[in-house]
């Protein structure tokens, strides 16, 4: 992966963009040792790593109005940073941008319980939402496994998803206002507590930008009454395939469920392995269903799946008796990470989302090239959206290894555009899919993509490097080119 | 003026690239049936996307369908309703209100999403911009590119769905759109409050959406807007009427009716609607059909934050002689008001300090072009709105001036 050279004049400029910052950001907010910035120099794709330049932790929206301004004004680059959980790279440093922390934004502003809202800083974390308004029996719905750790404004930035999405949404669906300071230090409100934003959706545009377009100093979530009951099944079957028709029944019965995870043999190993969740080891996958709602609903539709798995080719079936048994089904695929990571020195997670019904295809041709590169695989599945998780394993210490799972990586991302996909369903791009971005798109895409940057950040100073393989200049890019021959009047139906 | 019908992209892009090099601009148009919407444009010709019409895939079981920007919406719910699915967001049928005539078009898929029409069930499932997956379509700069996928969950580029989604057309000719479709609820029921006054409908709904009992319309319309309905348990009720709407299972939806019951026991007399009376209330709801004084009135949609909405509404009739009704637990007001030069604009959106906005839905051409008819933005986000409409449509050729005058 390669990273826009570091250009020499910022390197040369450090004590002054130092002293700058420091007057912006009094006290402690500015980290320029080595040894503090070796804190920062990844995320949570740790096979990449760069010191920055520095890093800057401002406290209040005025304050990265100001540095912005500066940076903006004198060409200095930007990496914004929540709590640096991306899989995808798009919190890596560069050698010559200030990496901007916003750790300290950490307040819960306002619980509005009438508009069903929580104003907060970007930097709390998703799960302290929850827990600021749980005694009232609500939650922040989009639950990414990650929620203890990841900032509320880093969700913002990668749209992150979670298991309960198929029913309640993404972040996108459950964001209602961001502030947001331009790269020029101007302030703009998108949305509010109100529904629904007039003019460009530019809340939507920022949702899941990755960084490229501002800094989200403040966030406005709504926030839901938890569902009066959830219990949830835990399905084998014989073969993915038959795994794989479950799903797609369920659905097409007109039944959403609020969570539907599958996982392959590997992965139900690894995780049974590690926490004892009661998942049968003699099926080739498993799928949990959850629904919740009020009680009768509930067990209403658990009988219907009940008859839908069965005549799907269910070998065995779970149904959770009680509030403590389904949290149990739950806690094998809520540890999948550490449950592989315990069976592998190092393992690479993948994020493409498919059609579902190519489900079957996909993991046959996952498994070939798995032998292919002689290199493990297994797969967990967000199976209610399409969103497949393969977990490559390997060991960084091997030479030669770590390459030869990207590129199985990128063999896989290729297959999932390929049947009708996307390259990354919840991850981002980052720099981690940066170069693939041509499977999915063409030039002009990419080139239209682009120029919306533009209209945020015309030096192109925001978080360079991520997202775009190749970066135009503006002014090309806003260059229009009308083709020859045009003037005459199009020879088009005319009425 | 002439009008251009392209059969296929290939065409629009020629239009497109027709209109650039002789410096005239185009009115985009589905089936034209919210010609009405925002301001009046003076544009060199008309660019009609109706026969670029039919839907493209449609995977049930995927729930996802695609459709060429010109395929009559109609044509869309007929194929959904067979597999027992919809369009969740309940798109607005403006016919009625903007053309007079409830039985006429309602539009395009096109037009549908590219003025991000949400009905009711905004509350719980989201607008049209949560519904699009992906499209296809031509800039102002001549060049059709595409967004998105066919997928749920992608993050995959700049989401560029949720901009072409209520651009009006000032943006890029959508041809081609990918959408989200969901099943149809098995049952809906209608819960009925009898006689509460705004206030305490505000809170009556604010309570409900704050329930488990998963509502999927929260309204509240004065007993003049009740008076308007079709459905004689609403008109023959005299008095106002709070509607909640549940959806879903049948024995989920019984028991959650009950439970909404039990809520409202005390705050005013209690009744029920079924199926088809709950389905004729809340299509009246969407499409605004329950403001009184139809003719000439000028109307207005408001979105504020939920538990304002009783205050303003006092606060702007204490100075204007109309009419209201709210959806989306209070958050949307459509008001109604006796004709004015100005439309009443500074008062309505003066009311409007704790953030929201109010849109000019309908009002003669030259009120709509003197008044702005979307809310007006802080310079700053005016500005950054500026700038995105150059990044697509930098000589302005589409809809020019539809949202804002002079762009
Ligand atoms: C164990 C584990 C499990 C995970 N599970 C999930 C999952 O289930 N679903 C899912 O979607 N993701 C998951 N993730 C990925 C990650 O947690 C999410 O992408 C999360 O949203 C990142 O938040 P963060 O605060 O850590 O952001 P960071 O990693 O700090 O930054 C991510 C991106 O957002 C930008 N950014 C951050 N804050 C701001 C801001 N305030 N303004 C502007 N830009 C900003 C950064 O520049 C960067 O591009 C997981 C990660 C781990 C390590």
């Amino acid at each position: 992966m390669k990273m826009p050279e570091p250009d020499a004049d910022i390197l040369a400029r450090r004590s002054e963009i130092i002293r700058k910052m420091q007057d912006i950001v009094p006290g402690e907010g500015v980290i320029s040792e080595e040894d503090e910035l070796r804190a920062y120099e990844c995320d949570g794709l740790t096979a990449y790593q760069q010191l920055p330049l520095i890093v800057v932790l401002p406290e209040n929206t005025g304050q990265v109005s100001e540095i912005l301004k500066y940076c903006h004004e004198t060409g200095v680059k930007i990496v914004p940073r929540g709590a640096g959980t991306s899989l995808s790279g798009g919190a890596l440093p560069l050698a010559d941008a200030i990496t901007l922390g916003l750790g300290k934004f950490n307040n819960i502003l306002e619980i509005d319980y009438e508009n069903r809202c929580v104003v907060t800083q970007p930097g709390v974390t998703n799960k302290a939402i929850t827990d600021a308004v749980e005694i009232r029996n609500f939650y922040y719905a989009p639950d990414p496994s990650s929620r203890i750790a990841c900032s509320i404004g880093g969700n913002v930035a990668e749209n992150a998803g979670g298991m309960h999405c198929l029913k309640y949404g993404l972040t996108t669906n459950n964001v209602l206002g961001v502030k947001l300071v331009l790269m020029n230090g101007e302030t703009v409100e998108l949305g509010g507590k109100h529904l629904e934003s007039e003019g460009y959706d530019l809340l939507g545009l920022i949702t899941g930008s990755e960084g490229l377009l501002g800094v989200i100093t403040e966030v406005t979530v709504r926030i839901l009454q938890k569902p009066a009951t959830a219990r949830a099944l835990l399905i084998g079957f014989p073969s993915n395939e038959a795994g794989g028709d479950c799903v797609s029944e369920i659905i097409g019965a007109g039944i959403i469920p609020g969570g539907m995870e599958m996982m392959d043999k590997l992965a139900i190993e690894a995780m049974e392995g590690f926490v004892n969740s009661g998942y049968p080891l003699d099926v080739e996958s498993l799928l949990i269903v959850e629904l919740d709602g009020p009680e009768v609903e509930v067990d209403y539709l658990i009988g219907r799946v009940d008859e839908i798995a069965k005549k799907s080719g269910a070998v065995s079936i779970k149904i959770s008796q009680s509030e403590k048994e389904r949290q149990q089904f739950w806690a094998g695929r809520m540890a999948a990470f550490p449950s592989v990571g315990r069976i592998t020195p190092d393992y690479y997670c993948m994020d493409g989302t498919i059609p579902r019904h190519r489900l079957p295809e996909v993991l046959k041709r996952i498994s070939e090239l798995s032998q292919h590169y002689g290199l493990r695989v297994a797969n967990v599945f967000h199976a209610g959206d399409g969103n497949l998780h393969p977990l490559i394993l390997y060991d960084a210490n091997i030479p030669g290894e770590l390459e030869k799972t990207e590129e199985f990586g990128s063999e896989i991302l290729k297959l999932c555009v390929e049947v009708g996909g996307v390259l990354t369903g919840e991850h981002g791009v980052g720099v981690e899919k940066r170069d693939l971005m041509s499977e999915m798109f063409d030039e002009e895409d990419l080139k239209q993509q682009q120029r919306v940057k533009c209209a945020f950040d015309p030096g192109g100073n925001l978080n360079p490097g991520k997202v775009y393989p190749t970066l135009h200049r503006c002014a090309e890019l806003g260059r229009v080119h009308v083709h020859d021959g045009a003037l005459r009047f199009p020879d088009i139906p005319r009425f | 003026m002439e009008t251009l019908r392209p059969d296929n992209e290939t065409q629009v892009v020629e239009a497109t690239q027709w209109a650039l090099s002789s410096q005239s601009s185009l009115e985009i148009c589905g089936t034209a049936s919210k010609r009405g919407l925002g301001r009046p444009m003076e544009t060199a010709a008309r660019l009609d996307l109706s026969r670029m019409s039919g839907i493209q895939l449609y995977e049930p079981k995927e729930l996802v369908m695609s459709a060429l920007a010109g395929t009559p919406l109609a044509e869309i719910e007929a194929a959904l309703s067979e597999q027992n699915q919809h369009l969740a967001f309940e798109p607005i049928n403006y016919s009625a209100l903007l053309l007079g005539d409830g039985s006429a078009t309602q539009g395009s898929i096109g037009g549908v999403f590219i003025s991000n029409l949400t009905g009711p069930r905004r509350i719980n499932i989201g607008s049209a911009r949560d519904h699009i997956l992906g499209f296809h379509a031509v800039s102002g700069r001549g060049e059709s590119f595409k967004s998105g996928g066919r997928v749920v969950k992608n993050v995959t580029g700049f989401d560029l769905s949720k901009l072409i989604a209520g651009s009006y057309g000032t943006l890029a000719v959508m041809t081609e759109v990918t959408f989200k479709v969901i099943p149809a609820p098995e049952k809906s029921r209608t819960v009925l409050v009898l006689g509460l006054d705004n206030n305490t409908a505000m809170r009556v709904m604010s309570e409900a959406l704050g329930s488990p009992y998963e509502v999927s319309g929260a309204a509240h319309l004065p007993e003049r807007a009740a008076k308007e309905s079709k459905v004689d348990y609403v008109t023959d009720a005299n008095a106002a009427i709070t509607a909640i709407r549940v959806e879903g299972p049948g024995p989920s939806v019984d028991f959650r009716c009950q439970a909404l019951r039990d809520i409202f026991q005390g705050t005013g007399e209690v009744e029920e609607l079924h199926t088809q009376n709950s389905k004729t209330l809340w299509s009246e709801i969407r499409d605004a059909a329950l403001l009184p004084d139809k003719g000439d009135h000028q109307v207005w949609r408001l979105s504020v934050p939920p538990a304002e909405g009783a205050g303003i509404v006092r606060a702007v009739l204490d100075k204007v002689d109309g009419a209201v009704f709210f959806d989306w637990g209070g958050g949307l007001i459509w008001l109604s008001i006796k004709p004015q030069t100005d439309a009443a604009n500074k008062i309505i959106r003066g009311t409007m300090s704790q953030g929201g906005h109010a849109t000019l839905i309908k009002a003669a051409d030259q009120v709509r072009s003197s008044v702005p008819v979307f809310h007006p933005q802080p310079e700053p986000l005016d500005q950054l709105s500026g700038r995105i409409k150059d990044a697509f449509d930098p000589h302005r050729i589409l809809n020019p001036g539809r949202m804002v005058a002079g762009r």
